[in-house]
């Protein structure tokens, strides 16, 4: 008889034990970087930063950096795409919304981007690559922008080898593909019938074009690998950071940091940290992006370049 | 006096736990329902595209608008090619898993407990992005050399989702052939017939509603995989012309576009249409395999 409700104590523990551990796992899933920590004479606190995976591996690198100096601050990097960090700083869910577009062109309702304070924190170039049998080095503007919808198809009509062009585009929401075709289509419409393949990261364009024949794409920069495949010059002008900084390179995007308005002193301090000398001296050109500071131009939300 | 009372305290306190546990995932299940129904629907109540228009149109472009003005969201031709990497997926496989759920049941037992099953086991636990990045580098070469293209599209998926539900396929084929009462066989020995004769005529045909399930459930695995899938079809959403040009499934499109799409817009909606396209087909799926067991366990009866 004893036993018995020993049996039935050790069963009712085991699994309250059970169900305690689930209802922690729960909650620790939805507290996602809220908790504070709040001594330290500086700024302290926690702070998320959500978006674009391009600009990831550089926030993440700053925030270790600054993290290492600033122990009272926690600072979580996390992925997802630009839409995301767009999303989520809109709707006031974290603290740093990272982008590699204009929050203008991502918001349904365009007038919310003044809620949000932009941060450009670095510049990203990018260019056409291909096939390494492509027998081709440079491509007008004309030429790319008739391969990208669809009027060129095979490379004999641009001077290079009788082979027919796969085009490898990215997803129609990514923010290398904005960059890319802001400046090479500069409005023109995609027919519907032309259908090219998408892939949704940079990594796999890379291995794509390296072992697809006929392939083109467009990277980021800090993606070349002349060993893979070959970058090609646009009008004659080598895909090169000094030609980003001229705009003579016309191809290039800014990568933001969107806060809100207001932000709290952790989000304030980490953005400055990112702006400031530490990050864009060294860390933004190791992680293959153009520092905002060298910049000769800029250029504004709707696309216009002032020097 | 006090231990019974302790007793029904007891059996109340476990009762409520378990309870409880139960309620969550009923909970979590309905949530989830509920979300991905919400926000799918609202493509066609608040953005007011027709269905019509959403599962029958072959465009798909939600950036741009069609000649009636609301965005091109046809997603026939993801539909179409989540159908047909499944069912060839299936094709592909079947043969290769009867074969062999015959030869470890009727021929050789031993060797299937202590060997294939175990290697089987280690097919399910390779990570599908493992699968991928395998046909990306060797199954998408090999169809490129012999059957043209570029490589991409609705062979080369479903020669990689064959390989993904092998396993399961297998597993539950063995299981289904196993079930079949052993008087069947021998019945079958006693009038004279050799154990191929045994295995086409008795134990096949018996083991039919077990094998239907294991095609059925693998299907749903190949029809909910992404990942895979996604980096050896190409992703052109087109109307699957061949098997070799590059197409897409609803899982293909959604991984690629839920990131980029902020939420509220029209394409973020249509995605969430496109996930409850996919949640009513596992539902369909679900169902069937009841209807399946239902029908055996009638039969055997």
């Amino acid at each position: 008889m004893h036993t018995h409700i020993i049996d039935r104590r050790s069963f009712v523990a085991a699994a309250g034990t059970a169900a305690l551990v689930a209802a922690c796992a729960l909650a620790g899933c939805g507290q996602g970087g809220t908790s504070a920590a709040t001594t330290g004479s500086q700024a302290s606190g926690s702070v998320t930063a959500v978006g674009s995976t391009a600009l990831q591996p550089l926030v993440e690198a700053a925030a270790e950096q600054y993290m290492g100096k600033n122990p009272s601050v926690q600072i979580t990097v996390q992925g997802g795409g630009s839409g995301q960090g767009i999303t989520q700083i809109a709707q006031g869910a974290v603290q740093i919304g990272d982008s590699d577009v204009f929050a203008e062109s991502k918001l349904p309702n365009k007038s919310d981007a003044s809620k949000l304070t932009d941060n450009k924190v670095a510049v990203v170039g990018m260019g056409p690559v291909a096939n390494k049998d492509v027998a081709i080095d440079n491509l007008t503007m004309d030429q790319l922008k008739g391969i990208f919808t669809g009027t060129i198809t095979n490379w004999s009509q641009v001077g290079g080898p009788n082979e027919a062009i796969t085009v490898i585009n990215r997803a129609s929401g990514s923010g290398t593909r904005a960059t890319f075709e802001d400046a090479v289509l500069a409005g023109t419409a995609v027919p519907d019938s032309f259908k090219p393949q998408e892939q949704d990261s940079s990594g796999t364009v890379a291995k794509m074009v390296a072992s697809t024949p006929g392939a083109i794409s467009y990277l980021a920069f800090s993606y070349f690998d002349d060993s893979q495949f070959k970058s090609l010059s646009v009008d004659g002008v080598k895909p090169t950071k000094d030609n980003v900084t001229t705009n003579q390179w016309k191809i290039w995007a800014y990568e933001h940091m969107y806060t809100s308005t207001s932000p709290d002193a952790a989000t304030k301090a980490f953005v400055d940290y990112m702006l400031g000398s530490d990050v864009q001296g060294s860390l933004v050109e190791k992680n293959g992006y153009i520092p905002v500071s060298s910049m000769k131009v800029s250029r504004d939300a709707s696309g216009n370049v002032t020097v | 006096m006090s231990k019974p009372l302790e007793k029904r305290r007891l059996e109340n306190v476990g009762l409520g736990i378990t309870g409880a546990c139960v309620a969550l995932v009923v909970l979590l299940v309905a949530t989830l329902v509920f979300m991905v129904a919400s926000r799918g629907l609202s493509t066609f109540v608040l953005d007011g595209i027709p269905v019509g228009s959403f599962l029958g149109g072959t465009t798909w472009n939600p950036h741009q608008t069609d000649a009636s003005g609301l965005p091109s969201v046809g997603a026939l031709p993801m539909i179409s090619g989540s159908f047909a990497v499944t069912l060839l997926s299936c094709l592909i496989t079947l043969p290769f898993a009867i074969g062999s759920a015959i030869f470890v049941v009727e021929v050789a037992p031993g060797f299937g407990r202590r060997v294939f099953q175990p290697i089987t086991e280690l097919l399910v636990g390779i990570p599908s992005v493992v699968f991928g990045l395998v046909g990306l580098t060797v199954v998408v070469a090999w169809t490129r050399g012999w059957a043209g293209g570029t490589g991409y599209g609705i062979l080369s998926s479903s020669i990689v989702l064959a390989f993904m539900i092998l396993p399961t396929v297998t597993s539950l084929a063995t299981d289904a052939l196993a079930a079949v009462p052993d008087g069947y066989r021998d019945g079958s020995y006693g009038l004279g017939c050799t154990r191929w004769q045994t295995v086409c005529h008795v134990v096949l045909p018996s083991a039919a509603p077990g094998l239907m399930t294991a095609v059925v459930l693998g299907m749903t695995r190949a029809f909910g995989e992404a990942l895979a899938v996604q980096m050896v079809i190409g992703n052109a959403a087109q109307m699957p012309e061949s098997l070799v040009t590059p197409a897409s499934t609803l899982t293909s499109v959604l991984t690629m576009g839920m990131g980029n799409e902020a939420m509220g817009t029209v394409y973020n909606d249509v995605l969430w249409s496109l996930a409850l396209v996919l949640m009513a087909m596992s539902l369909v799926f679900i169902l069937v395999i009841h209807l399946i067991g239902r029908r055996g366990a009638a039969k055997h009866a």
